[in-house]
């Protein structure tokens, strides 16, 4: 730390120390500069308040970094204005990528829902647009995150439970039906069969009249956290990133208001990682997407707006404060010095945010809406461009609709009674925010610098780096949580005993026999000629390096299913195989 | 005692996995895991394979009501009866009670510290060792 201070502080123009230190003999008192000053009256203090006593406890945040008794101008010794902060709207946008903040357009009220068949979420969804909602996010079951139609026996007992069933085009246009969707933007949480559902969505546009362009969305499509932390892969690293870049080049061309890659930290987090593995590993996915999409010969500038990220947003306020500030932050630099973009949107890091699922508890669950309210004020204070709010009953089923809603009035309260839209990134020049947001920084550096030692992203996920990391910070996190030197209100302290009183959503079976009757009749009724023509030519396409998405669509128009695609694409390219690690 | 840690289904929520898998491990006990994606069949065979005394189930998704019953009756055919199951993850109360009624001993919730796992195959192992003397 101490190096970065002076090396930074090199770059920066004198101010009047050098002067005092140089041309003064005598009186040196007198003539200290301000940072002197500062030095010696804060260790005075340190000394004076060394005598006060302080709770017995390890002053941590979440990721288990410590924190100093406070923050001044010290702290900030090596930190510039200019280089560093600047203002909102302005390289490197640590204050946030619009000069209004949230005065010009609030943040985009995006809920994660679906479960069960496409009917059911897509009551779910007008049901939450009614509501107030601004965009539409779309949850897949696990047959469907893994490419399986619901009648593959590999997705028993999965279908609807962790989000909306997807196997056909036929349940797509079911999910948007009357929807508009040349007007709401749509996210689709789903990556390794990203492209073919995304080719689903394409072609229901199409038949509707909606020209591509004007389509707003995003689909996750990050396959390489998958491989991290998430664990929905199917093909092995090398073809799933050709697929990913596939999407890229044709949004690039043809859909140009669609987010093709969401960056993902949620996952990683959640899977137990601190807030700056989250952020580090995030970025360096990020840094892996922009050299492969280069590779394909893509100007940087033409696709780069277009990458947008997702991060998780946990209970330590601060930190995670300045993990999207860092973020912002590094990725611009990123954008512009290592990568030569010039276009200022390409140095932008849009973001996404989820309030953290892991954070929430069965035990109590009301008090799941005060934690989801203090990360989703981070997010806020973050500078989110959308956010999802979690619901109180995340830890125990899928969202009811009276969850569902409370989570997203957590939101409009934020944007509408707290007052802290009124002006931009409130926090910034805070000492301990901007000393937080440094230290985020060096810490990104520090695991860049290991990643590049192991060769890279993709070795660093073969040789189990990544896993390992993330497997020990969330062991370590239980154990401080055992131990009791983390306190969670209503878990391991202020129990009561009484069972938690909430209504729980199910999912219908009736659902699932006419999802299934639908999927039965599509094969029956749809030109089977057609689809084995498409998926032959599909086949064909694979084995070369042509983009994948014109075959992807032909197939999904004549109804081919998604697990037909799947299966097909994993006889082609093979399955990955998970480095079991503990 | 062994212990097999197992994650049914499609499931790759591994957190919850790994970490009792470390906790039983640093407490002594031993401690295989399979990895996710495992069918019924997948785990019931390790058990068999492995010759474990009790088996924990890790799912997040909310199949258990399927792929329990499916695992209980893979152990079954496979003449596995004096092995524990329990199992940990996002399974809403009132589900309990029939995952009991299939044989499953214990469930515990995101909430429940690594101790209270623990400390249930303890008492099972000194009451065995109980009965065996």
């Amino acid at each position: 730390m101490a190096q970065a201070r002076n090396g930074a502080a090199n770059k920066r123009p004198a101010k009047n120390g050098a002067a005092d230190d140089g041309l003064t003999g005598n009186g040196a008192a007198r003539h200290k500069s301000d940072a002197e000053r500062a030095a010696l009256r804060r260790a005075a203090w340190n000394r004076a308040s060394d005598a006060v006593p302080e709770r017995p406890i390890a002053f941590m945040t979440t990721s288990s970094e410590p924190i100093a008794r406070l923050y001044d101008p010290t702290d900030l010794a090596d930190w510039d204005y200019e280089r560093d902060l600047s203002l909102p709207g302005e390289y490197p946008f640590t204050r946030g990528i619009h000069p209004t903040g949230y005065r010009g357009k609030l943040w985009t009220m995006r809920m994660f829902a679906g479960f069960g068949s496409a009917e059911e979420t897509n009551a779910r969804f007008k049901y939450l647009l009614e509501h107030g909602q601004t965009g539409l996010s779309v949850a897949f079951d696990m047959p469907t995150l893994y490419g399986y139609d619901t009648d593959d026996p590999s997705g028993m007992g999965e279908y609807g439970t962790c989000g909306v069933a997807v196997s056909s085009l036929a349940d797509l246009e079911l999910l948007f039906d009357g929807i508009p969707i040349d007007q709401v933007s749509t996210s689709m949480t789903i990556t390794s069969p990203a492209a073919v559902v995304w080719a689903m969505y394409l072609v229901i546009a199409e038949k509707r009249g909606i020209p591509l362009d004007q389509l707003q969305g995003t689909i996750q499509n990050d396959v390489l956290k998958e491989y991290i932390a998430q664990n929905e892969y199917i093909f092995p690293p090398v073809p799933s990133m050709r697929l990913v870049v596939d999407t890229v080049e044709y949004g690039t061309r043809y859909v140009p208001k669609w987010n093709t890659i969401s960056i993902s930290g949620y996952h990683i987090r959640e899977a137990g990682a601190t807030a700056l593995q989250e952020l580090a590993f995030t970025l360096a996915d990020g840094v892996e997407y922009v050299g492969w999409c280069t590779e394909r010969g893509l100007d940087v500038d033409s696709f780069a707006p277009r990458l947008s990220f997702f991060f998780d947003f946990h209970n330590d306020f601060f930190e995670e404060i300045a993990k999207a500030r860092a973020a912002r932050r590094i990725w611009a630099r990123l954008m512009r010095e290592r990568f030569g973009a010039r276009d200022p949107r390409s140095w932008w890091l849009r973001f996404h945010s989820q309030t953290a699922g892991v954070s929430l508890f069965a035990e109590q669950p009301e008090l799941n809406v005060v934690r989801t309210t203090i990360q989703a004020l981070a997010a806020v204070l973050g500078g989110t461009q959308s956010l999802h709010t979690n619901s109180l009953d995340e830890a125990i089923s899928l969202p009811s609709d009276y969850a569902a809603r409370i989570a997203l009035r957590t939101q409009q309260i934020i944007a509408h009674e707290s007052g802290v839209t009124n002006t931009v990134d409130p926090l910034g020049g805070s000492y301990f925010v901007e000393a937080l947001t440094d230290r985020m920084e060096r810490g990104v550096d520090d695991y860049f610098e290991r990643i590049e030692a192991l060769g890279g992203v993709i070795p660093a996920i073969e040789s189990g780096f990544f896993q390992r990391e993330i497997a020990d910070s969330a062991y370590r996190y239980q154990r401080e949580t055992d131990a009791h030197e983390r306190t969670i209100v209503g878990v391991n302290d202020y129990l009561v005993d009484e069972p938690p009183q909430i209504p729980i959503h199910k999912i219908t079976p009736e659902g699932e026999q006419r999802h299934l009757e639908r999927l039965a009749r599509i094969r029956r009724e749809r030109d089977n000629v057609a689809v084995g023509e498409r998926l032959d030519a599909l086949r064909a396409a694979a084995r070369t390096d042509e983009n994948l998405m014109p075959y992807l669509m032909e197939a999904v128009r004549a109804y081919a299913t998604l697990g037909e695609i799947c299966n097909l694409l994993r006889t082609v390219w093979g399955e990955h195989k998970e480095l079991v690690t503990v | 005692m062994r212990i097999l840690i197992a994650k049914p289904g499609l499931d790759g929520h591994d957190r919850g996995a790994k970490v009792i898998a470390r906790a039983l491990r640093d407490a002594g006990f031993e401690v295989i895991y399979t990895g996710i994606r495992q069918t019924p069949q997948m785990i019931a065979e390790a058990a068999l394979q492995e010759d474990v005394d009790a088996i924990g189930l890790s799912i997040l998704s909310g199949a258990h009501q399927t792929l329990f019953p499916k695992i209980m009756a893979e152990l079954e055919a496979r003449g596995i009866d004096d092995v524990i199951v329990w199992a940990g993850g996002i399974i809403p109360e009132e589900d309990v009670a029939p995952l009991k009624a299939l044989g499953i001993s214990a469930v515990f919730g995101p909430g429940s510290p690594t101790t209270e796992t623990i400390n249930f195959l303890r008492a099972i192992e000194s009451e065995r060792a109980t009965t065996a003397r």
